[in-house]
């Protein structure tokens, strides 16, 4: 009867929620530690850590490429799924505009850090 | 146009009603935390990406006051981020069975915090050894 059922989009919204959520618990807290208060304040690290001839080189290895697009997707992916599963307790409905802007951030951002990571070469 | 103004409850505030409620809203709330990471992250990236003067323009405006400041709100989000997820996850969880016995709650907790001491040891070691 039902030959082409639809079938719901939700599991792989809902995958890139659960994985992003679980990177962020396991590695956010130190990362942000690391990037944004110990180099900038010079402490626990050498002075050269987040130079740019390092972090070119760390973004043009095969593996560091790799971490450095799992981050910043599924951070992205993460959040705003939870931002857009929100909206609703506080009145926004969840229609396909804030559908459009929630999960669209995360769309672009993906495909702008694929973009600039693949143009710096391997 | 119908005359009819049918009632609808407010739901100004809500959530400030009910302890549970206001760790529901905060711990949802750690999103936007995860979120301005991500895009903080990404202007680096796309400023790496743009060459040294760049790059070194970026690092020279996350050592300013107000880059400090925020990171540290950050961390803040994040760590709590990281705490919530873990408390939540004997519900999140589908039922884990080890030897024929079920993981107790607490223990799943437990482990979830212990794999963030871990990732978060990880990724120091990372750092270091790529320092």
């Amino acid at each position: 009867m039902t030959k082409n059922r639809k079938r719901s989009n939700a599991p792989v919204f809902w995958l890139l929620f659960g994985a992003g959520g679980m990177l962020a618990a396991l590695t956010g807290p130190m990362l942000i530690f690391i990037t944004g208060i110990a180099i900038p304040l010079g402490l626990l690290f050498p002075e050269d850590t987040m130079s740019y001839p390092k972090m070119l080189g760390f973004a043009q290895n095969f593996f560091g490429k790799g971490f450095i697009f799992v981050i910043i997707a599924l951070f992205l992916w993460h959040s705003v799924h939870r931002i857009f599963h929100s909206l609703h307790e506080f009145g926004i409905p969840a229609g396909p505009t804030s559908k459009l802007v929630c999960y669209g951030t995360a769309l672009a951002g993906t495909l702008v850090s694929a973009f600039v990571l693949f143009r710096m070469g391997f | 146009m119908s005359k009819r103004r049918p009632y609808i409850r407010p739901m100004d505030g809500w959530w400030k009603k009910n302890p549970f409620f206001i760790e529901y809203v905060i711990h949802e709330s750690t999103a936007f935390f995860v979120l301005a990471y991500a895009l903080t992250l990404l202007v680096g990236l796309v400023r790496l990406g743009q060459g040294e003067t760049a790059w070194s323009a970026w690092l020279a405006s996350l050592k300013t006051p107000l880059a400090i400041v925020f990171h540290v709100c950050l961390l803040a989000g994040a760590v709590y981020h990281a705490f919530s997820w873990f408390k939540l996850m004997p519900v999140t969880l589908p039922p884990v069975r080890i030897g024929g016995r079920k993981l107790r709650a607490d223990e799943i907790v437990t482990g979830g915090f212990v794999a963030a001491v871990a990732g978060a040891a990880f990724i120091y070691l990372l750092v270091w050894g790529l320092a």
